[in-house]
């Protein structure tokens, strides 16, 4: 176990060293970094000032060490707009994002896994399409449209429920069904082609043998089983969670590390963009490693294999 | 049906010129934020209403069409040709090679590409380049992934070792005898991936880093729409189902064409 933990910490810590990379030589591509910096009226003495102080004046593999250096160090450039170390602003934003992500994972597998279930059981049947149909509808929905649909739904037309920024449980709802919305499908789609691989097996047979209710096999044999492969993808979903929560934060004013994104996309707040990519990569790194080790620890064959 | 919504959609974008009533970009402001005919106050004149600026949704609608659609094949194009090459190479050669351009593939996935895509958009500047780039670091891995699962497959035909003893060399054993066997996977994959591009081109045009107006997206038109949503609806639900619809469309149209050419991939 300790050597399957060594080797996916340095798995995480190479990609992430690659990320951090990708990032660097991205910002260097266009030119000087300064130019994304600097306010367009700025004189020449300015700009020169500032190359000196980021340490832009050195040879590009200097620049590269010294960015490492720092991003070792916590310290990721400081924000264009809102003149703070983009650490602390991520740190600050992170929170509001967190609160979030559960409700529309756990919307997500309430809706997605019995429908899964469902679909399985009746494969072939009226209600297998149907649920298929909503499975192909939410793929084939942009989530940002579904949060603008709701919004002019509940908020606009009925008037229930808030159509953004953060406050009681009311405001929840709508963000947690548009983030939630895409991941439904993925969900259901797992449940159903794993579920029908279980209700095959000899164990499931073996219960119907013993004589075993129809719902115990169902529920406690086959969905038990049926679910592993469905829980290894939540590192995916994590990525899928963080990315989806871009647009949705967007479309909610929802001041989390979503919507900070879209902020330094629209304001073109370099130094804030490139920490906000490195951290997100360093927070999917981080959950993907715990989902792994959980796993591992659950499955005995992941460990050896 | 959905060959219908994807004819349509072909005809919109490539006779956009023709099909437009008006212009998409001439603004008319005396004319803005008129609804849709079937509503009260809205009339013939623009059939599916008219957005802030006093500009035809219905025209905008038709010139949007054609972005999403030259978008899906420049990127389709490029990520897919790209992970095909890597699926290619990484599944023949094996050894080495296959574990780094593997490890690659990996990693794609379990980083976002949509955050590079917005890094991107910035250092580079908004436009038609920066997005089918964007885009198709979305793609390549997936692309990458299943076609080398192809090859591992092949290459354990006869015929394959067939063309080893009578000496052919690897460029022209992957060129000759592994691509053309590999196509037909490639073309569902391209199939099944349209509507995958045609959301990310959407939304990265809704997070302001698509294709910069006025040149109208249908990613864009949400946008623009989103603060006036109270009083006109139209202008981002209708592009929103026009999203939609296609979407839709595509992905029902690759289900159909992957169960006829290549029915092992129904686990995807």
């Amino acid at each position: 176990m300790g050597r399957f933990i060594a080797r996916r910490l340095l798995q995480g810590l190479v990609l992430l060293i690659l990320v951090a990379t990708v990032v660097f030589f991205l910002g260097r591509l266009t030119g000087n970094p300064v130019d994304l910096m600097v306010p367009e009226d700025a004189t020449a003495e300015d700009r020169a000032r500032l190359i000196e102080a980021l340490g832009l004046d050195g040879s590009l593999f200097k620049q590269y060490v010294a960015f490492i250096g720092s991003a070792l160090q916590g310290d990721l450039g400081t924000s264009l707009r809102m003149r703070q170390p983009a650490v602390e602003v991520f740190f600050s934003r992170l929170p509001n994002t967190l609160a979030i992500i559960p409700w529309a994972l756990l919307l997500a597998m309430l809706v997605g896994i019995p429908l899964g279930v469902v679909a399985a059981l009746n494969r072939g049947r009226f209600l297998d399409r149907a649920a298929g149909t909503i499975a192909v509808l939410g793929i084939a929905t942009p989530s940002f449209w579904l949060g603008i649909v709701l919004i002019f739904f509940f908020s606009v037309t009925l008037g229930l429920l808030p159509s953004g920024r953060m406050g009681g449980p009311e405001h929840y709802v709508l963000p947690a069904i548009t983030l939630g919305a895409f991941l439904t499908a993925g969900f259901m789609r797992l449940t159903r082609s794993s579920m029908l691989e279980v209700l095959e097996s000899e164990y499931v047979k073996l219960a119907r043998i013993k004589g075993l209710s129809e719902s115990a096999v169902i529920w406690k044999h086959c969905l038990r089983n049926a679910l592993i492969p469905v829980l290894t993808l939540w590192g995916v979903f994590v990525g899928n969670l963080i990315t989806g929560a871009i647009v949705t934060e967007t479309v909610f004013a929802w001041p989390g590390v979503g919507r900070l994104t879209y902020e330094a996309v629209i304001y073109r707040d370099f130094p804030l963009l490139q920490a906000v990519i490195i951290l997100k990569a360093i927070l999917i790194l981080s959950i993907n490693l715990v989902v792994d080790i959980l796993y591992a620890y659950v499955d005995p064959r992941i460990r050896f294999s | 049906m959905s060959v219908i919504v994807i004819a349509t959609m072909l005809c919109m974008a490539i006779f956009a010129p023709l099909l437009a009533p008006y212009s998409p970009i001439d603004q008319t402001l005396r004319d803005k934020l008129l609804p849709p005919f079937w509503l009260e106050g809205g009339s013939t004149k623009y059939i599916l209403g008219t957005d802030a600026f006093g500009r035809d949704i219905l025209s905008r609608l038709i010139f949007g069409a054609r972005v999403s659609l030259i978008v899906a094949a420049l990127a389709l194009t490029a990520g897919g040709g790209v992970g095909l090459v890597i699926g290619i190479v990484a599944g023949y050669t094996g050894g080495i090679v296959e574990t780094i351009l593997m490890r690659l593939v990996d990693a794609a996935f379990t980083f976002p590409a949509i955050l590079f895509a917005l890094l991107l958009a910035v250092t580079m500047g908004q436009g038609l380049g920066t997005l089918v780039i964007a885009i198709s670091l979305l793609l390549w891995a997936s692309f990458a992934r299943i076609i080398r699962g192809e090859v591992l497959a092949l290459k354990q035909r006869d015929f394959i070792a067939l063309a080893k003893v009578r000496g052919c060399s690897e460029l022209r054993i992957m060129l000759t005898h592994i691509l053309p066997n590999v196509l037909s996977t490639f073309m569902v994959l391209v199939t099944l991936n349209i509507g995958v591009v045609i959301i990310a081109e959407a939304a990265l045009s809704f997070l302001g880093a698509g294709i910069p107006p006025p040149t109208p997206t249908w990613g864009l038109m949400i946008s623009e729409g989103r603060g006036r949503i109270a009083e006109a609806w139209w202008v981002s639900l209708i592009p929103g189902l026009a999203i939609t619809a296609l979407v839709l469309s595509v992905n029902l149209f690759g289900d159909w064409l992957r169960d006829r050419l290549d029915p092992r991939l129904r686990q995807l």
